[in-house]
């Protein structure tokens, strides 16, 4: 038993492979717990797809270093979180269905740029659905320094955070500013997902921002014990998730999200067995008395 | 009560966004009106409060009550008009509070009901800054106000509808709110929980608040209140209920949704048949 636990760490890919999930796992729920309560999945989803584009002009114009690509997307994810923000409030049209425009024709983009390059499927493939085996030092660096930057900042504005997010009328009464306040959770969800990109990939992004968070949300009733609790479920699904893939041979990604997925139905099964069980015995309380 | 007196004495008050004008009213309106591309929520609605009074809203679904209440509390802007409390646009001040319809608010949010209490004072807070002691003290004492300190860890779904209501009062007055725009606090709820709303009224009243409480129940705001607004985008009558609910008034704010019983007296039975939960506008 401890051997199949000890094997996979004789090789460093892994090691640096799990304290990359583990940290983007952590990075990734903490946010997601605002992305949970304030329905902003699609936004996420969107967002991830958006910097497609930005990642396929770092990939060419670095001739496929991961330092370009990796400042690359970051520039494009805070422009199209802006852009998608500034574009949802301004016009017309409902914000899904901006949302659903730019993320469409952007991803397209993305796709024919890097369609360019003769070796595009293997390429595509790990930016679409990560390579978290292929994490090296200088990338765990960029993740703990973004990673710091955001857990930081979801920190000092937590009390703004959570009035602009359960009662957006009060924090205008408040005279908080609430658009910047917006604006700022929309750039930290950008970065988390740049920071997140070669552990689970765009494609399946919005599974880390959502999945870890959705389960705590199910097990409790307080925000900052959702958000810790999010953190290890996350964590615990980056650890479980890799070991399968080392096991059973398949893609590292998808694995961890399997994980996440497997374990929100876990839980919410068990908690509505709970529930019936509760309203049940509650129930022929009252036909006893 | 005592607390509301001890916070006027200490230096909250001298944080405030913009300082009182002295002698202003606490609630000027003139020719407010507000359009939605074409369509208008408010027409030219012009009036004045005084401090410490209590005022019923009453008019139809679409009548603009929620919208004029957006715009007093400075998080709407009029497309014409202005509004003036204490003498300067309401975006400079903190002590309006507004208090949402219960069906506005997601009450599944992970929060307890000290929490939702203790937002009130994060306009007081400093950026970076956490709640000191004497927050925590102000939202104890804001709990025993409405009675609700014994609950102060439930998280919010697990309370009735009326207590949902003292929690958003409570959060009101941790904000040290002078004017208070309640939305609807009394549909839905049964008559010993308004009851205990309307005492609560009373202890506001003691301490000078101002409140403005829309409604549907046109009964409650002649009984319960010193005046009452009927509105229907344009304003149709500000004064006691006397001078406001006449038949011709009546009739011109709700048309057809409104049976008007004439009884020996005299008086008029009156009963606003249109009232649904959850106005949008």
């Amino acid at each position: 038993m401890i051997d199949l636990l000890l094997t996979p760490l004789q090789y460093s890919f892994m090691v640096r492979g799990l304290a990359a999930a583990v940290l983007v796992g952590v990075i990734c729920a903490t946010l997601g717990t605002y992305v949970v309560l304030r329905g902003m999945a699609f936004f996420g989803d969107a967002l991830a797809h958006a910097i497609l584009p930005g990642v396929a002009i770092g990939y060419l114009v670095g001739g496929g270093a991961r330092g370009s690509v990796f400042w690359w997307a970051l520039l494009t994810a805070v422009v199209s979180a802006i852009g998608i923000g500034t574009i949802s409030r301004s016009t017309k049209i409902k914000e899904d269905t901006a949302i659903g425009i730019v993320f469409a024709g952007t991803f397209a983009l993305g796709v024919a740029l890097i369609s360019t390059v003769r070796t595009y499927t293997a390429d595509l493939t790990h930016f679409l659905f990560g390579d978290v085996l292929g994490v090296r030092t200088s990338d765990l660096l960029l993740i703990v320094v973004f990673g710091s930057l955001i857990l930081i900042t979801v920190l000092a504005f937590y009390k703004e955070f959570l009035v602009v997010s359960f009662d957006p009328i009060l924090a205008k009464t408040l005279r908080l500013p609430t658009r910047a306040l917006d604006f700022l959770l929309m750039i930290l969800i950008a970065v988390a997902i740049v920071v997140s990109l070669q552990t689970v990939g765009l494609a399946l992004m919005v599974a880390m921002l959502v999945t870890p968070a959705a389960t705590a949300f199910l097990l409790t009733r307080r925000l900052p014990v959702m958000m810790v609790l999010g953190g290890i479920i996350a964590a615990a699904s980056g650890v479980v998730g890799l070991y399968l893939s080392f096991y059973i041979g398949i893609a590292s990604g998808a694995a961890i999200v399997l994980t996440c997925t497997a374990i929100f139905g876990i839980t919410w099964i068990v908690q509505t067995l709970r529930q019936h069980i509760l309203i049940r015995s509650r129930s022929s309380d009252e036909a006893r008395s | 009560m005592a607390f509301l007196e001890k916070l006027r004495r200490s230096d909250y008050l001298i944080r405030q966004h913009h300082p009182h004008e002295v002698g202003a009213p606490i609630l000027r309106a003139a020719n407010l009106s507000v359009r939605y591309e074409n369509v208008s929520a408010l027409e030219d609605v012009s009036f004045e409060l005084e401090e410490g009074e209590r005022l019923a809203v009453v008019g139809p679904n679409g009548a603009g009550k929620s919208t004029l209440f957006k715009v007093i509390a400075g998080v709407q802007n009029p497309t014409e008009g202005q509004v003036h409390v204490y003498g300067h646009e309401p975006g400079g001040h903190i002590c309006i509070a507004y208090v949402p319809q219960r069906s506005q608010v997601d009450w599944s949010f992970p929060v307890s009901v000290a929490d939702v209490v203790m937002m009130g004072r994060i306009g007081k807070l400093r950026l970076f800054r956490q709640p000191r002691r004497c927050d925590w003290d102000i939202v104890q004492d804001a709990l025993e106000v409405v009675r609700m300190q014994h609950l102060a860890k439930r998280q919010i779904s697990e309370l009735s509808g009326g207590q949902q209501q003292r929690v958003f009062i409570a959060r009101a007055l941790a904000q040290e709110a002078e004017l208070m725009l309640m939305d609807e606090p009394l549909s839905g709820l049964d008559i010993n929980s308004k009851n205990d709303i309307f005492q609560i009224f009373d202890k506001l009243r003691q301490h000078a608040v101002t409140i403005l409480v829309a409604m549907h129940d046109l009964q409650m705001a002649a009984e319960r209140f010193d005046r009452v607004m009927l509105l229907n985008v344009q304003l149709l009558g500000l004064g006691t209920p006397a001078e406001v609910f006449t038949s011709e008034k009546l009739v011109q704010a709700y048309g057809g949704h409104l049976r008007l019983i004439h009884t020996d007296e005299g008086v008029l039975a009156i009963e606003d048949t249109c009232c649904g939960e959850g106005e949008e506008v």
